[in-house]
């Protein structure tokens, strides 16, 4: 321990001694991620006071309603090491007696937490999008991707609750936040598993997380060769091309390309699905899009039932139709536009 | 080198278009789906397949669920799983404590008869429930290394080179074996499964318990169907001919 948090008296509860609520925080380029500020927002209506746990540096929460702000610094935990962070928070919990542990439902969130509940025998809700004190613990949870929601009770000591992304909005509260920094016990165990190097991506293209629009190709596109026209689309429109697991399974893309449960999320402001039926598993990877278009023969297929738009018949016509449309009025307005973009605040 | 490699399968429903609640709304309606397993479980099972294919040595799945789930251990046969263990349930959910519990016990089981298994895959998440945490627990209770989320999977020598993909690029680990991978669909790109595998899956052996399912201390109240948009796709036209309609949606919309 350093001298900074071995002299510092325990922190005593502000409401209600024994409800303090411990935040395992992940950050990114010096600030907070948002999923974390999420999980901060939602522990802060579970109990009071918030701690905090950062690991390595420090990032300014005072706005988000932390008490204490916890840094944990190892020379050990320049790289990512999962187990490490596991025992760092565990160590806390137990330091600060808290009452409940959070953590935003990403990779990390999700991992690290799975661990630390094995490690403590405890149970744990992963990617709730509310929850209420108990005991028992109230909950609701994501299933499926999102497409199903569980209600449920959390029996425990210590309930361990992931909050899924983008479920709760973050909503800001200013305090006075504490730093203590401390120096966590460390064994050769925990260190075994640990980020070795890091490999850049392959590069090249929109990424699909990021696009502001996604065109995308199922089935009823019919072939590899048949992505040539979703591909012309989404070069005039600046957008990137996604596709559905039928296309992945019959080898036409490759699986960084394949939009829903099993494969990446997307929030575009319009996603235009070619040929897709619209299974669950599928939709729910674009529930994040402003818009959908859907471009499909059957006008009863379940994505009638997601999309905001649709345009019914076959796709092979109607793609190309639409990017002869967008050369023809780029070609009449001589000085058009590049695709515009939606400014950052009006992102969902 | 002779491989031992552990596959954990868990039984889904194949919930199609829409979700459909039982009128207890304790599980999804299942009379008229067919099942299957999680696409990451598919990609764990082929990549147990290639080890063993590579290296020989010897295959396992592993379910737990009920009597029908040996549907999905025949299907992970016929890729070329050599055998399976069935810890069978009456069909009620088991919380993922319990799961990680009673799967542990065979794990436990297994290896003190034929030897520990070099690795052992799990799926990033189970498909339905996602809890997030099977491998784990079984990971700790091994003392074994897990790495969870994996895009790809090499051995070298005594160890397992591990990559997950995240934003910017791969993350890389290097674990000794014995351990315990999590995997997602990407890993690789299963086979279907051929004639001669699916004849030979049936006379392969599947090893069955009964295990008793223990108090679940993350309980199922019941399922809630979230509530969609509510209204069907506003139809901008039919064929070609509705090109231009989507054009001004486009413009409408800010996106052109
Ligand atoms: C656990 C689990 C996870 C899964 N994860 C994912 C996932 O991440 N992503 C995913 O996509 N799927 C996923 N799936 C698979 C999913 O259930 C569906 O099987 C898949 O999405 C179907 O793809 P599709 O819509 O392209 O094909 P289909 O369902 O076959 O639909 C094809 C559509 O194309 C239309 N069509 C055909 N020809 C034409 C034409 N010429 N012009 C216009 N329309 C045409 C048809 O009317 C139909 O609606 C998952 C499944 C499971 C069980
Ligand atoms: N009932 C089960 N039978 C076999 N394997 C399971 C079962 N439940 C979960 N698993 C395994 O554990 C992984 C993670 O599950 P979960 O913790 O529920 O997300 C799954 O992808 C499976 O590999």
């Amino acid at each position: 321990m350093t001298a900074d948090s071995a002299l510092s008296p325990r922190p005593s509860p502000l409401k209600g001694e024994g409800s303090l609520v411990l935040v395992l925080v992940e950050q990114s380029e010096g600030r907070a991620t948002d999923p974390s500020l999420q999980a901060l927002t939602l522990a802060r209506s579970f109990g009071q006071p918030v701690h905090a746990l950062l690991l390595g540096s420090a990032v300014d929460l005072d706005r988000h309603g932390v008490d204490v702000v916890h840094v944990a610094e190892h020379e050990a935990l320049g790289a990512f090491a999962p187990d490490a962070w596991a025992a760092t928070l565990r160590g806390l919990a137990d330091r600060l007696q808290a009452s409940a542990v959070f953590a935003a439902g990403t990779e990390r969130g999700n991992d690290v937490m799975a661990r630390f509940a094995a490690r403590c025998a405890l149970p744990l809700a992963a990617n709730c999008t509310a929850v209420a004190p108990g005991p028992p613990v109230t909950l609701t949870r994501l299933r499926w991707g999102g497409s199903l929601l569980e209600e449920a009770r959390l029996h425990s000591s210590r309930p361990l609750i992931t909050v899924a992304p983008h479920a709760v909005p973050i909503e800001a509260a200013p305090s006075e936040t504490k730093v203590e920094k401390f120096n966590p016990e460390l064994t050769e165990n925990d260190l075994r598993v640990r980020v070795a190097e890091h490999a850049g991506a392959a590069g090249g293209g929109i990424s699909l997380t990021e696009a502001k629009v996604v065109v995308s190709g199922g089935r009823g596109v019919g072939s590899k060769e048949g992505f040539a026209i979703i591909e012309e689309l989404a070069g005039l429109l600046g957008a990137a091309v996604g596709c559905s697991r039928a296309v992945t399974s019959a080898g036409w893309r490759s699986h960084t390309d394949q939009v829903g449960q099993t494969g990446t999320k997307i929030a575009p402001d319009i996603y235009i699905a070619c040929g897709i039926s619209g299974a669950t598993q599928h939709m729910a990877g674009c529930k994040g899009a402003k818009k959908i278009l859907a471009i499909n023969a059957d006008g009863e297929a379940p994505i009638m039932l997601s999309a905001d738009y649709a345009v019914i018949g076959d796709l092979k016509e109607i793609v190309p139709a639409i990017s002869a449309e967008i050369r023809a009025a780029r070609a009449t307005q001589a000085d058009a536009p590049l695709p515009d973009r939606l400014p950052e605040g009006e992102r969902a | 080198m002779s491989l031992r490699v552990l596959v954990c399968v868990k039984r889904v429903p194949l919930t199609g278009g829409r979700m459909v609640l039982t009128g207890d709304a304790q599980a999804l309606e299942t009379r008229h789906l067919g099942f299957t397993i999680s696409p990451h479980e598919e990609c764990g099972v082929e990549e147990a397949v290639r080890l063993i294919e590579a290296n020989g040595g010897e295959s396992v799945v592993l379910t737990l669920g009920p009597a029908e789930a040996v549907e999905q251990l025949r299907d992970a046969m016929a890729l070329g799983i050599d055998r399976a263990i069935h810890l069978q349930t009456d069909g009620v959910e088991w919380d993922p404590e319990a799961t990680a519990a009673a799967m542990l016990d065979a794990i436990r089981a297994n290896e003190s008869a034929a030897g520990p298994f070099d690795l052992v895959f799990f799926g990033n998440e189970s498909a339905d429930s996602g809890g997030f945490q099977v491998g784990a627990r079984v990971a700790n209770a091994l003392g074994r290394p897990l790495v969870t989320g994996l895009k790809r999977v090499a051995l070298e020598g005594a160890s397992v080179r591990c990559e997950q993909e995240v934003e910017g690029g791969r993350d890389v680990y290097v674990v000794p074996l014995p351990a315990v991978l999590t995997v997602k669909e990407g890993l690789n790109l299963p086979r279907y499964p051929s004639v001669p595998g699916r004849m030979r899956a049936g006379r392969k052996p599947v090893a069955a318990s009964t295990p008793s399912r223990p108090e679940s201390r993350l309980e199922l109240v019941k399922l809630v169907v979230p509530e969609g948009h509510g209204k069907r796709a506003e139809v901008l036209g039919n064929g070609p001919a509705a090109a231009s309609a989507v054009v001004e949606m486009l413009r409408k919309i800010g996106v052109l």
